[in-house]
Parts: C-alpha cells; structure tokens; sequence
C-alpha cells in the first residue's frame, strides 16, 4: 500500500489499530471490523432482541390492564430524606450517574487510541466507579420498594375511593400462604401510615401483580448486565495497568467492552422510558 | 495451535508437540474434532429420540396390547406392560425436544459449520477457537441437564416441545411439570447460549478469516447457508431466552407473566394479569425462524452436493444466495401462522396469511435451481448424491402442504390434526435428515480420511426414503378427516377406527425405519477404522477443503494459506482439461470467471 493510500484509507487512521483480515494477507471483512468487534457487534445485536422481548412482554401486559400505578407516585422517595416527596428524582440521579460513566469510558476509548496507558486506567477507574454506583442505586431503590410491600408476585399499590394513590399494608395469610391486604368489614384497608381508607373498585387482592414481576424481572436482568460489564471494566483495568494492551500494540479490547457499557446505558434508556416515564 | 503450527513449518518439521488423548480429542480447539464431537453426540441422541418415536408409535398402533418386554426395558414409562398417559405425553414431547433442538439444530449446524467454514474459505481455524469449544461444551451441559430431565423423579417434562403455560408453568397439571420442567428449561437456556457462542464465531470466520480470493461471492453456498443459519439463529434464540427466563419465574417465585385467572380443583391460584397468548408469541418468534435455522444448512449442503455429483455449476448462484437472504427476513415475519386458533384478531390472521404465502416465493426458487442444477447433469450416483436428490423430494411435498396449512381459513380447519405432523416432518424433519446424511456421506473422507461403504448407503437411502414416505403420507388422510395429534389412544372414538389399520402401519414402517438407521451408525464407525482409504479429492470437488492434508492436520495447510482465483462452481466448464477446475486454479489468459 502506497503512502498517499495509508493516508485516505479510513482503516489506516490508527496504524497501530488490528486490520480486519486474518492476518496472512486474507480478505478484508465487508463490515471493515476486526472479527472481535464484528462478535461483539452481533452479540449486542442478539442482547437488544432479549431485552426487546421483555419490554414488549411488558408492553404487552400493560395495556391489558385497565390501571397501573402511577409511576410518579410509586417512584418518589429519596434515601436519607423521609417524608421528602421527589417524583423521579433518584432515577434521575441513577440514570445521570450511567450517562456520565459511558462517558468516560468514550475518553478511555480515546486514550486508548493515542496509546496512553494512564489515561485509559484513569477513565476506566472512574467508569467502574460510576457502575458501580448505578448497582448501589438499584439495590437501595429495591429495597426500598420491597419494605413498601412490593414483591414479584404481590402489589401493594392500589387506589382508595377517592382514587388517591395508596401503599396498603400487608400480610401473608396463614391458612393459604399467599400475601394480602387485610380488608375490614367496611371494606377498609390500612396505608403504610396507619390510615384507613376505603379500597377502591376492583382493588380487592392489590395492584396489578405483574407490576412488581416486570420491574424487578426486568430492571433485575438490566442490573445483572450493568454488574456483568463492571466486571469486564475491571478485566480491560487490570490488563491495561500490567501493560497486556500495550505489548498488544492497541487497545482495542477496551473500546469492545466499551461497546458493551454503552449498550449496557443504552437499555437503561428504555427501561427508564417503559417503567417510570409512561 | 495455529501458531505451533506455522512455527514448525518454519522449523521444516513435522508435528512434535506432545498431545495427549484428552487434549487431541477431547478438550480440543480444532475445528476438525469439535465438529465431529457434534456429529457424535448428534447421533447419539438422534438414536435416543427415535427410539422415543418408536416406543409412542407402539402405543399408538396397538393401545390395547401390553408389552412386558418394553416393562422389563423401561419400568418407570410402563405399568402393566402399557406406556403411562403421562409417559406418552412425556415421549412426544422428548421427541420434538431432541430431535429440534439437540440434532437438527446442534449437531447438524454444529457438525457442518465447524467442519466447512475454515476448511472452504481457507482460515486455519475459527475467529475464536476456545468459545467454539466452549459451545460445544456448553452444549454437552445443557445435554446432560436435558438427559436428567427425561429421568426426573416425578415425571419427565409433557408439556410437548413448545412448552405452552399453563400446563408447563403449573406443577400440578401434570407429573412432569415439576422438576422436569425446570431441568428443561434450564437445559434450553443454556442450549441458546451454545448457539449463541457458535453463531457468533461462525459470523465472524466468515467475515473475516477469508483466505487471499476468496470474495464473498466465491464462497460455497454451504457457507453462506450456515452463514444465514447464524444470523437467524442469534436473533431468534434470545426471545426464546426471555420466554424461559419468565417461565421460570413464574414456576418458581410465584410471578404471573404468563398465567391468569386459573382454577385449579375448584380453588383459584393467585395469579392474575398474564397472558398465556403472550408467551405463544415469544415461543414463535423462536419457534418459526427454528426451522430455518433446521433447514437452511440442509439447502446449503444440498445446494453444494449437487453441484458436485451432477458435474454442473449450480444454477443461479445468486439467486440461491438471495432467496436464502429472503427466507432469512421473511422468517422473522410469519411466527403468528403458529397461533391462528389462538383467538387472534383475523386481520393480523390475514396478514401473517399473505406473509407465509410469500415465503414460498424464495423457497419455490431454491428448488427450481436445485432441479436445474441436476437437469441435464452428467449426475452420478452415490450415497451422498441420492441423499440429496431425497431432500429436495421430500421438501417439495412437505412445502406443497406448508401452502394450505399457511392460510389461515385451512389451518383452523387442520390445526392439531395428523396434517400438521405430516407437514412438518416432511418438509423439515426428514428432509433436513436427508440433507444431514448427504452431508455425512458427501465429507466424511474429508473428516475421517476414509470412504463409506456405499451398498449400505444405499440400502440405507432406500429403506428410509420409502420408509418416510410411507410413514407421513396416511397421516395427511389422516388429518384431513380430524384425527388429532398428541393423543394417547382413539379407543373411544368411533369415527378414527376406520386408522387402526393405518397406524399399524405406520408404525412397522416406524420400527424398520428406525432398525435401519444402525445400518447407516455401522457403516459408518466401521467405515472410520476399515474403510477405503480417502484419495486427497474423492469426488473432484473444487473447493478449498479438499486440498488440505488429507490425515488432517492443525491449521489446515502447510506452509501458506491456499488463494483462490475462482468461483466454487467450475465443473464441466467448455474448453477446461478436467470436468472441474479447482478454485486454487488461476484463471488463463482471456479466460472468464464464470457467474
């Protein structure tokens, strides 16, 4: 390849970068990849139709049902401030926290191109610590919503007779085994408050139950994915500080796990979009 | 392993490094071994599934009889020499299971995929060969999983192979809803991420480990068949993951994704809000791109044996490549055909009517150029080229079928009855069988460097193609008049008594059938240890794999890769020396490449 070639083949821009052949002087791949990336590029392909299985389930069982808790309502606590109703704002908090560490997994990305060492380890440091922020997140977010009641397969969120929004009280029934309100005789239930209220039409056993399957199945299967990639962040930090990347001559194993974060982001979008915004 | 070697080929010597059986045959990362790791497991539970047939076909021929040999054999699927209801329904459904999943899937993709793709685009291995391996034993987990589930305490799974909720998510519909159950869908779980670790490695080999030449358009259909075969696989599969995923939970944390509503013994369950419907549709977005991903490795290996043995380029190569790309779109478009009783809108019923319909059109052009192709060809007759002649027979009259069953006004007509079984296993059973076994015919000199003895492939092809035809073509009459599938007996139905006959039948032809297979499973261990000795290109292929070292070496070829100058198609070509000119061949002066 001639010198004026090297210079307007797009491929070329990274001479350090692995060509897309296999390395005897094969052809080069139609998609003009690496076959690592061309695998990771396919794997996220076959890991957005898992997902887009579940949002469509869920999509599905949605509009099936003629009420669904408001997801402002059911979504507006913050840690360490009780009482404190803020609609959507630790998700917010949560979602700007994978954002920004998608972000600098991108700066890594571009140190590692420029074959900078300490700037991929200290972009990937602050990556990991933003996922693993994300986790801490969701497991207080969790726990908070199973102490309200909230379990896979019961709902505690239900309507009174003026159609107010409550958190019902309940417990498992001895004879059956199976969790319930406790209803009065004057068709009453009790709130996390200890207020009686009136329980409104067609709220007899909760909520729609599939709401706690779908949130915790499928933001449960998010988080096992944002825990799986902090793991491979982990791997591209140590192998970039012992220096496996730069004997390697690239860095391309971080823009592929790289890859893999961002559609890790990606899918949070559409969580975040199918469970608290609509 | 690629590196030692080229290193050796530096050194000018031949191989030295130690190996050890474990390491040569079995923890290997050869593509070689691990397709025939495939192929042996393949066979092994191919045997088992059709010894499931055999024992359900007994009981559907004689429901009466009693059979204390079978007893002795099976104890805990008899009781007083008869097979349980709930063992019947655990049969058929083990049957489909296997037989889907664990042959025609795994081992016929995973055989010819891992022998093809190196060898015909000249790459010393796959992209990635430890996640080939890995596949390969994940695979044998998710087998063994599968194994243990047919052996559960309670019951193996009987829900049937598509595993509808209720009656899978429930562990009181039936005994094998329970522990059964679970081990299923946790053997199908890790099944899809085998599929997964080798469609993504196919891909990739394919895209990039192309030797010097070796353009996309001048590859053997084979690879593109697997080719397509991977992508639907990798975007089919994950669907079915998530249905599991769900189904599992709803079996075990009391989740009502797919259940609602249900009475059980005059108590309701707590489950409210799922929808069964729902997981139909997630198990058919799988379910439909399934058999294509069954039959398009069988069209590739047709496509290229006829070629071969006809001494013909194969007519409209690419043609064959984008009625593959074709099917490869349209499959993802026509899963609801599965579900026309289910109660959907008849619209939808109507829309996914004009898109099965279409399908045809791609699949109607194959068999067009595979009848081409052999029309007028100088065809010789083997194993391996009857084989394929057998597939295209037996796809065209299990595809004429696929038109009625396609339309929605028909199927709700013939939904659940014997035409359905007549269909399907025509049209993807047996003849992606008979597209496996061409295949095993065509390149076993390849893989084991000897040849089959062909008077037994020849009583094997004949035995099992008038077998196949003997077997599924009374059950379209069958159908047509109403008899039901997955029923364990018609004592009590007068109007199907007119079929004992006929299901005696059926069921001899069955078990001859069957028996005849371990004619096809002699030859062929013999032929591995006693056979002719393999030349180096046995049939006069052109392809890449037959000139690689016949003994079968690591990385495929001495010293450099070979380069490739032509398409895989030269045979007969006018003014040639030989009836086939091989890719490695240059083009002469003033010569054209054909296609």
């Amino acid at each position: 390849m001639s010198e004026a070639l090297e210079i307007t083949n797009p491929t070329q821009h990274h001479s350090n970068w692995p060509t897309p052949d296999n390395n005897e002087g094969g052809e080069k791949s139609p998609v003009n990849m690496s076959y690592g990336k061309t695998m990771m590029w396919y794997f996220l392909l076959s890991d957005a139709f898992t997902f887009s299985a579940f949002l469509i389930a869920y999509l599905a069982i949605r509009m099936s049902h003629v009420w669904w808790p408001n997801p402002n309502h059911v979504f507006n606590a913050m840690p360490f401030l009780e009482g404190v109703k803020a609609p959507m704002g630790f998700v917010t908090i949560m979602t700007s926290i994978l954002i920004l560490s998608s972000v600098f997994v991108v700066r890594a990305v571009q140190e590692g191109h420029r074959m900078n060492k300490n700037g991929v380890a200290m972009w990937m440091v602050g990556g990991i610590i933003g996922g693993m922020m994300f986790l801490g997140c969701q497991a207080w977010e969790w726990s908070h919503l199973i102490h309200e009641g909230l379990r896979p397969f019961f709902n505690p969120f239900i309507l009174d007779a003026e159609g107010t929004l409550r958190i019902a009280q309940s417990a498992i029934n001895e004879t059956t085994g199976i969790r319930e309100i406790a209803v009065n005789a004057q068709n009453q239930f009790v709130d996390v408050h200890g207020v009686a209220h009136t329980i409104g039409e067609g709220m007899k056993q909760g909520g729609p139950e599939t709401f706690g399957a779908l949130f915790f199945g499928i933001t449960g299967f998010h988080g096992f994915h944002v825990f799986t990639g902090i793991c491979l962040n982990i791997y591209v930090l140590v192998a970039t500080l012992n220096g496996t990347f730069e004997r390697r001559g690239h860095y391309e194993m971080v823009e592929k796990i790289g890859l893999y974060w961002h559609f890790v982001d990606l899918v949070w979008i559409f969580v975040f979009l199918a469970f608290y915004l609509m | 392993m690629v590196t030692s070697a080229i290193e050796n080929n530096i050194d000018g010597q031949a191989h030295h490094h130690t190996e050890t059986f474990i390491s040569k045959y079995i923890f290997s990362l050869d593509h070689k071994i691990i397709s025939r790791q495939f192929l042996f497991a393949g066979m092994a539970w191919a045997v088992l599934g059709g010894l499931l047939s055999v024992l359900f076909r007994t009981q559907l021929a004689w429901p009466n009889e009693t059979f204390p040999v079978l007893e002795t054999l099976f104890s805990t699927w008899y009781t007083d020499g008869i097979l349980k209801p709930e063992a019947y329904n655990a049969m058929i459904t083990m049957h489909g299971t296997i037989m889907i999943f664990f042959v025609l899937t795994a081992s016929l993709t995973g055989t010819f995929a891992n022998l093809l793709v190196p060898f015909q685009i000249g790459a010393r291995d796959m992209a990635s060969p430890l996640l080939n391996a890995l596949s390969f034993w994940i695979f044998i987990l998710a087998s063994v999983f599968m194994l243990a589930s047919l052996f559960a305490p309670d019951g193996a799974p009987s829900a049937g192979w598509t595993v509808y909720p209720p009656l899978s998510a429930l562990p009181q519909t039936s005994p094998g809803s329970g522990l059964g159950m679970t081990l299923w869908l946790i053997a199908i779980a890790l099944f899809i991420i085998s599929t997964l670790m080798g469609g993504l490695n196919y891909i990739s080999t394919i895209l990039n480990m192309r030797t010097k030449g070796m353009t996309m358009y001048r590859m053997p259909l084979s690879v593109w068949a697997l080719f397509f075969t991977a992508i639907v696989g990798l975007l089919a599969f994950p669907v079915l993951l998530s249905a599991a995923v769900l189904l599992i939970f709803d079996r075990g944390l009391g989740t009502s994704f797919f259940l609602s509503n249900i009475v059980v013994g005059g108590s309701p369950l707590p489950y409210s809000g799922g929808s069964p419907i729902l997981f139909q549709h997630l198990f058919w977005f799988l379910g439909h791109p399934e058999v294509y991903i069954i039959i398009l490795p069988a069209m590739g290996i047709v496509s290229e044996v006829l070629a071969i043995h006809s001494r013909k380029p194969v007519f409209g190569y690419k043609a064959m490549i984008f009625s593959l790309l074709g099917i490869t779109i349209m499959s993802f478009l026509v899963w609801a055909h599965h579900m026309f009783v289910s109660g959907m809108n008849p619209f939808l019923g109507g829309v996914f009517t004009v898109f099965t319909l279409l399908i045809a059109i791609p699949s109607s052009i194959k068999v067009f150029n595979w009848l081409t192709t052999l029309w007028r060809g100088n065809f010789h007759i083997n194993p391996a080229s009857i084989f394929a002649v057998g597939f295209v027979s037996l796809f065209i009259s299990g595809g004429l079928t696929g038109i009625w069953l396609g339309s929605s006004t028909v199927d709700i007509r013939l939904h659940d009855t014997y035409f359905v079984i007549a269909h399907f296993h025509l049209v993807m059973g047996v003849a992606a069988f008979f597209g496996m076994f061409a295949g095993v015919y065509h390149w076993f000199p390849r893989m084991f460097g000897r040849m089959m003895n062909n008077t037994m492939g020849y009583i094997h092809f004949g035995i099992t193609f008038v077998g196949a035809y003997l077997i599924f073509w009374p059950m379209h009459f069958m159908g047509l008049s109403g008899v039901p599938r997955r029923y364990y007996h018609f004592n009590e139905f007068d109007a199907f008594s007119q079929y004992a006959n006929m299901n005696v039948i059926i069921t001899v032809v069955t078990i001859i059938v069957f028996i005849t297979q371990f004619i096809f499973i002699f030859n062929f261990f013999h032929s591995m240890y006693f056979g002719k000795k393999a030349p180096q290109n046995p049939w006069n292929a052109t392809t890449l794999e037959w000139t690689s070292p016949v003994e079968g070496i690591h990385g495929n070829w001495e010293g450099d890769l070979p380069v490739v100058h032509r398409w895989p198609y030269d045979y007969s070509k006018p003014g040639a020396d030989e009836d086939f000119i091989a890719q490695t061949t240059p083009l002469k002066e003033g010569e054209i490449e054909s296609h």
